[in-house]
């Protein structure tokens, strides 16, 4: 999809960039090679970026003008409408008309999915993520029980993160649609299904708590 | 006390320092430690170009067997994880000035490869409207 749009809109001064939170270049290649993207198509096997603009799942996509600024933070967003039983409903067609909006217009259209700014991170998030990068360097030295430990601990701290908490299940030989996934996305329920949206209403820009 | 050697990671860099360990505490090498993370020492505190952090109050932090990471990390406002029987320390980013920058509305560059290992940044792209999208195949 991603492809067809850039052909679309390249023209006109657009350029999508994917970005694969895998755990390595082999993980993402079968999908790279299906969509054959002539615009940027990156592996993130450290989660620079996820960690960079605080993602918390998959997918999520920003807009990123010709400034360099950011004019609509992350969102859960989808191509096609694949997925669309098991996304809340979100369909696809009305994204992908907001973005030949953007691109030929300059207008950024939002909705009650889209949060009103980046919230800042928390120290516990930073720290996640801290772990979540020593983890990584231990898996890769072999080090598995020991990745383990602090791909735990990664969760514990930052436990609405499927970046940190489903991310790491393959890395570590579970299955990503196995048990573990259905006890994360039930834990996740209960502590209310947070979402970019809800993170951006509860932390303002500043990092303070709102009431 | 033991003398061993302790690998720091740190912003994508990694850094084999020398580790003096006593009881529970991990004390590394001081130079090599501010140096990695872009300080120096002086006789006002910690210092970074202009600005000092002063430790007066943290007698315990620079000893002669080393620099307390853990307390080394509350007083730079970063967060740290580290693995003792593995002899591993992460160190992440500076948590406010990851949040300065979130709320400065700038898009954080980064540089990653691509499946043929060529890499890209973000930076090259200005001047165009950037469709950043993040997935994965889990």
């Amino acid at each position: 999809m991603w492809q067809a749009l850039y052909e679309e809109l390249g023209d006109e001064g657009f350029v999508p960039i994917t970005v694969a939170l895998d755990d390595s270049a082999e993980s993402a290649r079968p999908y790279v090679e299906k969509a054959a993207p002539t615009h940027p198509s990156l592996i993130d096997s450290e989660h620079v970026v996820a960690h960079r603009y605080g993602m918390i799942n998959v997918p999520t996509m920003v807009w990123i003008d010709e400034e360099g600024k950011i004019v609509r933070p992350n969102s859960p967003e989808y191509g096609t409408d694949m997925f669309i039983q098991f996304n809340g409903g979100r369909e696809s067609g009305p994204f992908l008309d907001a973005v030949r909006a953007w691109v030929k217009t300059g207008e950024v259209r939002t909705d009650e999915m889209v949060p009103s700014h980046m919230p800042p991170p928390t120290a516990y998030e930073e720290l996640a993520r801290a772990e979540w990068s020593l983890a990584w360097f231990l898996h890769q030295r072999g080090a598995r029980d020991a990745a383990a430990r602090h791909f735990d601990r990664a969760g514990e701290l930052s436990p609405d993160d499927w970046t940190i908490r489903r991310g790491s299940m393959p890395i570590r030989g579970q299955n990503p649609m196995g048990p573990e996934f259905f006890e994360l996305a039930k834990d996740w329920e209960s502590r209310g299904k947070l979402g970019y949206a809800e993170m951006a209403a509860r932390r303002s820009s500043d990092g303070c708590p709102r009431r | 006390m033991s003398e061993s050697s302790f690998t720091m990671i740190e912003n994508g860099q990694v850094h084999e320092i020398g580790a003096t360990i006593d009881a529970s505490l991990t004390r590394l090498e001081t130079a090599p430690v501010l140096e990695a993370l872009g300080w120096t020492q002086k006789p006002e505190g910690l210092c970074q170009g202009d600005v000092c952090i002063p430790i007066a109050q943290k007698p315990d932090l620079i000893t002669e067997q080393g620099i307390d990471l853990v307390a080394l990390g509350e007083v730079l406002g970063r967060p740290v994880a580290l693995d003792a029987p593995e002899s591993v320390v992460s160190i992440g980013a500076e948590t406010a000035a990851h949040g300065a920058e979130l709320a400065g509305g700038f898009a954080p560059d980064f540089v990653l490869p691509d499946l043929t290992g060529k890499e890209h940044s973000l930076s090259s792209f200005k001047g165009k409207k950037v469709l950043l999208i993040a997935y994965a195949s889990w």
